[in-house]
C-alpha cells in the first residue's frame, strides 16, 4: 500500500467496570449514581480496536491513527493521562453528556460529523475502526451506522484480525457462532471494521509516546466541539445492571475437578 | 529489577524540567501552585524550557497507581493551606468534601473483654460505667466534654482524598502546562555524585525477579534539572535518596501506622449528618485511634489506626477495623449499611524526627515522605499540600533569579520557607508529643495532653526504637495467655487451620466475624468489593524478603498478619509468598518485620510497583 491507511477509532469512554455501579434515576433517564465520581476508562472493545490500529499503522508505512473520542471533556481528560501512553494517535475530542442512555442514530451523527471535519482524511485511505460491543450501554449498532452515514459500505463486525496484503486489500476473520471466524477478503479501504477483542495485549505506558501525544490532545480537548445528543423521542421505562451473586467460601487441599464441578452446580442453581 | 540486569540495560532517555514523583496532596501544591505562576507569567523567558527552548516548562508527574484517584484515602483536615490556594473549595462541587459541623472525642471502653487493657484502664472503665449517670457515658462509649484544641477541626472540611485529587489533577491537566501520568512507578533517584538529576522509571516486561521477559520495555530515565519527589513514606525514590544520603544526625523514620478504613453507605433512615466528625480511642486495643467521618449523600469515611507501637507481633488492621466497627456505639449506625470502598496506607508517625534532607542538588522533596505530618494535631493533608505550594514559590522565586537547582539555593528558599512556615511551628510542638505511647497507653495519652496543652514545650521523653523492634515476641506479648493456649494456636496456624494471628485473636477472645455480605465480608471480598485491587502484568514483585534465612527462623510473621491486601501469605518455602496481584501498596510490611539483618532495616524490602487499588471513593 503506497500512502498508508488513516485509521479512524471510534471509542467512547465508559465508567471503570471495577467501580461500584449502581443504576439511578436522573433528570435524562436511567444512568449511574455518582457517575461523574466514578473514574472511566476506554471502552475495552473500542480500546482492542485502538491497538489493533496502532499495530496496524506501525505495519504499514504512511499510516496514521486518529481517536475520535465522545464524552464530556474532564472525564475524556482523565482517560487520556492513561491511554495517550500506550499507543501514538491524534485525538479528536466531542464534547458531549456523560454516561445515561443515549439513541445510537444521534451518537453516530456526532460521531459522523466529526470524522467528516478531520482536515485532510481520504475517503479512500480510511479505514474505521471501533468496538463491536461496548463496555456500558451498548447499542451494538452505533459503528454501523456511522460508516452508513460516511457512506462506508464495507463492514465487518466482531473482528479478531486483519492482514493486509502489498495491494492495500486486506482478509478479515469475523467471529461467527459455534467458536469460529468466517474469513472474508476486501479490495481496501473504505471499510468499516468493528472489533472484538481482537490478539494483542494491552500496550506498556511508554512515557515518550505519552508525551507525543500530548502535545496533541490539550489542544484537540480544548477546541472540541460541543454536541447535544437528540434523543430522538425515545424512553426507557427500566434499567438493571448485570445480576451478580458473591459467596465466598475458602477451601484447602480440594481437587481442581472438584472445584469445577462445585461451581458449575453452583451457576446451574 | 535486579542490579546485576540494570547495569547492561540501554534505556531510553528524555529531558524534561522538572521531574515529579507521586501525584498526592503535596504534589497537587506544588504543581497548582507552580501552573498558577507560569499562567501569570506567561511570555517570561525564566518560566521557558530549558529541556525544550521554545516550550513553556516542561513539567511532568509519575504517579504509582492505575488513576489519581485511587490509592489514597478520606481525611478530616482543617484545610488551611488548602483554602488558600481554592478559598470557594467548599462551594467548587467536589464530590465528597463538605465543611465540619460537629465534632466530638469518644473513648470506647471494650464490651467484649477481649483487648489488652492493663489493670487501671479496666479499674477506670469500670469507674465509667458506675459513673453513666453523671459522665456523658452510653452504648460502652464516653464523650470527652470538650475536643482539645489540638485535635480540633472545627473549621476544617470532611473530603476523600481521591475525589480531591481527581479534582485537582483534573484542573492542572486542563492548564495543560503539566502532565500527570498514572500508571507508571518511579524506581529509583538517577545521581551524579550526590547530585539528583533525574529519576529512572520500573522495568516494564519482566519476571517476577525483574529479568527481561516477553514485552521488555527498560524504564525510561528521565533527566530533570529538579526532581520533586512526593511519593509518600513508604515510597521507592524517597528511599533511595535514604540509602544514598542517608538522615539527618539524630533523625529516623522509626514510627509508623497503618490506617485502614471503609467509605460506608449508611442506612438510609441515619439520623447522622454530614459534617459530623467522631475521634475515638481505646478500642479494639487501647493503643489504636480511630475515626468516622460523615460526607454527604450517607456516606461515612470509618477506619483505625494500628501503630508501631502496639508491640503485639499478630496484629492485623483488616480484622480489628471488624470488630472496632462492631463497637455498639458506632454499630448502632453502621449495622444496615454498605461497603462502598475499602483501602489502606502507612503513615510516617515520626514526623520531624523522621525528617530526610529537603533538599540538595537536583532534588527536593515535600510532604509525608518529608516528614511534615503532625501527629499530635493528627493531621497529614494539609501540611503537605502547603510544604507543595512553599516549593513551588521557591521554584519560581529561583529560575526568575536565574539561579539553579543547587541543594544551597533550595534550602535559602524552599527549606527556609517552610522553616519560617505553620507547617515547622506545628512539627516542633509535636516532634515528641507521643513518645509516651511507647512506655505504655497512659504515659502515651499524658505524653500527648501535655505536649498538646503547652504547645510542645512539655513532652515526655522515650529513646524510640527502630519499628522492628518495637514488634514483641510471641511469648512476650500473649503472656496473659496459658502456654497451652499459645500452643494451640500455633498448632492451628501450622495445620492450615487459621492464619497464626486469627488463631491468636480467638484466643484472646475475640470473636468470630459474622458476614453479611455488605458490611462484614471477608477480608478478600474487601479487596473485590472495596478495593477493586489490580496490578498490571509485567512488573516484578515489589515486596523482596531480604533474608530468606532471617524468615525461616522468624516465628512471628507480622508482615503476614499487618499486610492490609493478605498479598503476603505463609506459603511454601522458607519465606512468606507474596501476590502482588493483591498488594494495596500501603506498605505495612516495609515496618511490620521484626527482624533485621543490620539493626536498622527489617527484612523486608518494598520496591516500585505498579497497581493497587483501584476505588476512587477512598
Amino acid at each position: 500500500m503506497a500512502n498508508g491507511f488513516q485509521i479512524v477509532v471510534c471509542a467512547s469512554i465508559v465508567p471503570d467496570p471495577l467501580q461500584t455501579l449502581e443504576p439511578a434515576a436522573g433528570a435524562n433517564g436511567p444512568g449511574l449514581k455518582n457517575e461523574m465520581m466514578l473514574p472511566a476508562v476506554l471502552d475495552p472493545w473500542a480500546a482492542a480496536g485502538l491497538y489493533e490500529a496502532a499495530n496496524l499503522a506501525a505495519k504499514q508505512a504512511g499510516s496514521k491513527v486518529y481517536l475520535v473520542s465522545l464524552g464530556p471533556k474532564a472525564k475524556l481528560q482523565q482517560v487520556m493521562m492513561t491511554v495517550a501512553q500506550k499507543v501514538p494517535f491524534e485525538l479528536v475530542a466531542v464534547d458531549g453528556p456523560l454516561g445515561g442512555f443515549t439513541d445510537a442514530q444521534a451518537t453516530a451523527a456526532a460521531l459522523a460529523e466529526a470524522i467528516a471535519a478531520i482536515p485532510g482524511l481520504e475517503r479512500e485511505r480510511m479505514l474505521l475502526f471501533g468496538g463491536w460491543e461496548s463496555a456500558s450501554r451498548g447499542a451494538g449498532v452505533t459503528m454501523q451506522v456511522v460508516g452508513e452515514r460516511l457512506g462506508v459500505t464495507d463492514q465487518f463486525q466482531g473482528v479478531d484480525q486483519i492482514t493486509v496484503d502489498a495491494d492495500g486489500s486486506f482478509e478479515v476473520l469475523e467471529r461467527v457462532e459455534g467458536g469460529k471466524h468466517q474469513v472474508s477478503v476486501c479490495a481496501g479501504a473504505p471499510a468499516v471494521l468493528g472489533w472484538a477483542t481482537g490478539s494483542l495485549p494491552e500496550p506498556r505506558n511508554n512515557p515518550q509516546v505519552g508525551m507525543a501525544n500530548m502535545r496533541g490532545v490539550m489542544p484537540a480537548l480544548q477546541k472540541a466541539k460541543s454536541v447535544k445528543l437528540d434523543a430522538n423521542g425515545l424512553s426507557y421505562v427500566s434499567v438493571s445492571l448485570p445480576k451478580q451473586q458473591r459467596e465466598t467460601r475458602l477451601v484447602k487441599d480440594m481437587p481442581e475437578d472438584e472445584i469445577a464441578r462445585e461451581i458449575v452446580a453452583w451457576i446451574e442453581e | 529489577m535486579s542490579d546485576e540486569t540494570t547495569v547492561e540495560i540501554e534505556r531510553q532517555q528524555m529531558e524534561v524540567d522538572i521531574a515529579c514523583v507521586g501525584f498526592g496532596p503535596a504534589m497537587g501544591g506544588f504543581l497548582t501552585a507552580l501552573t498558577r505562576a507560569m499562567e501569570a507569567g506567561a511570555g517570561e523567558a525564566s518560566l521557558e524550557s530549558k529541556a525544550v527552548p521554545g516550550m513553556p516548562l516542561q513539567v511532568l508527574c509519575y504517579e504509582r497507581s492505575d488513576d489519581i484517584a485511587a490509592g489514597v484515602s478520606g481525611v478530616v483536615t482543617r484545610g488551611r493551606a488548602i483554602r488558600e490556594s481554592f478559598p470557594e473549595i467548599a462551594a467548587a462541587g467536589v464530590p465528597m468534601l463538605t465543611p465540619v459541623k460537629k465534632e466530638k472525642v469518644l473513648y470506647l471502653m471494650d464490651p467484649i473483654g477481649a483487648s489488652r487493657r492493663s489493670a487501671l484502664l479496666r479499674l477506670g472503665d469500670r469507674a465509667k460505667r458506675l459513673l453513666s449517670g453523671v459522665l456523658k457515658v452510653e452504648q460502652e462509649a464516653m464523650e470527652l466534654p470538650f475536643t482539645p484544641e489540638f485535635l480540633q477541626k472545627h473549621d476544617g472540611l470532611v473530603m476523600s482524598i481521591g475525589q480531591f485529587n481527581n479534582w485537582v489533577g483534573g484542573q492542572l491537566m486542563g492548564s495543560g502546562l503539566a502532565q500527570i501520568w498514572p500508571g507508571t512507578p518511579v524506581s529509583e533517584a538517577l545521581f551524579e555524585g550526590k547530585a539528583v538529576v533525574g529519576v529512572r522509571l520500573a522495568d516494564q516486561g519482566v519476571d517476577r525477579a525483574g529479568n527481561p521477559d516477553a514485552g521488555f520495555m527498560a524504564g525510561m530515565d528521565v533527566r530533570a534539572a529538579l526532581t520533586v519527589v512526593g511519593d509518600g513514606p513508604v515510597g521507592a525514590v524517597g528511599q533511595s535518596l535514604d540509602r544514598k544520603l542517608g538522615m539527618p544526625a539524630g533523625h529516623a523514620a522509626h514510627e509508623w501506622a497503618v490506617g485502614m478504613k471503609m467509605v460506608v453507605e449508611l442506612p438510609e433512615d441515619t439520623p447522622l449528618e454530614e459534617g459530623t466528625v467522631w475521634h475515638t480511642f481505646g478500642y479494639p486495643e487501647p493503643e489504636v485511634f480511630g475515626f468516622l467521618y460523615v460526607h454527604p449523600e450517607r456516606l461515612a469515611s470509618v477506619g483505625i489506626f494500628v501503630p508501631s507501637w502496639l508491640g503485639n507481633p499478630g496484629r492485623t488492621a483488616y480484622r480489628y477495623l471488624q470488630h472496632y466497627m462492631q463497637h455498639p456505639y458506632l454499630w448502632r449506625y453502621l449495622n444496615g449499611g454498605t461497603m462502598r470502598s475499602w483501602g489502606a496506607k502507612s503513615l510516617q508517625e515520626s514526623g520531624k524526627n523522621g525528617e530526610p534532607f529537603l533538599a540538595g542538588d537536583g532534588f527536593a522533596r515535600i510532604g509525608e515522605g518529608s516528614g511534615s505530618t503532625n501527629m499530635l494535631t493528627g493531621s497529614g493533608v494539609d501540611e503537605a499540600w502547603a510544604t507543595g505550594v512553599q516549593l513551588a514559590e521557591a521554584v519560581v522565586e529561583l529560575l526568575r533569579e536565574g539561579k539553579a537547582f543547587t541543594g544551597e539555593n533550595l534550602e535559602a528558599s524552599y527549606v527556609r520557607r517552610r522553616r519560617a512556615s505553620w507547617v515547622e511551628k506545628g512539627a516542633e510542638a509535636a516532634k515528641e508529643a507521643r513518645n509516651g505511647f511507647h512506655q505504655g497507653v497512659v504515659r502515651g495519652l499524658i505524653g500527648m495532653g501535655l505536649a498538646g496543652l503547652t504547645n510542645g514545650r512539655l513532652s515526655l521523653g522515650a529513646k524510640i526504637r527502630p519499628a522492628h523492634k518495637q514488634i514483641d515476641g510471641l511469648e512476650e506479648f500473649y503472656r496473659k495467655l496459658r502456654p497451652e493456649q499459645l500452643a494451640e494456636a500455633k498448632r492451628r496456624a501450622a495445620a492450615g487451620e487459621r492464619t497464626l494471628y486469627d488463631a491468636l485473636m480467638d484466643a484472646c477472645g475475640w470473636p468470630e466475624i459474622e458476614y453479611d455480605g455488605k458490611l462484614m465480608v471477608t477480608h478478600q471480598d474487601a479487596l473485590l468489593m472495596g478495593g477493586k485491587v489490580q496490578a498490571a502484568g509485567g512488573f516484578a514483585d515489589h515486596v523482596i524478603f531480604r533474608d530468606a534465612g532471617l524468615c525461616e527462623k522468624c516465628g512471628e510473621r507480622t508482615c503476614i498478619a499487618m499486610c492490609s491486601g493478605q498479598a503476603i501469605t505463609q506459603g511454601e518455602g522458607t519465606t512468606p509468598a507474596f501476590d502482588r496481584e493483591k498488594c494495596v501498596h500501603c506498605g505495612a510490611c516495609l515496618w511490620n518485620c521484626a527482624r533485621s539483618a543490620d539493626g536498622e532495616k527489617s527484612n523486608i524490602e518494598f520496591r516500585a510497583g505498579a497497581g493497587g487499588l483501584h476505588s476512587a471513593e477512598n
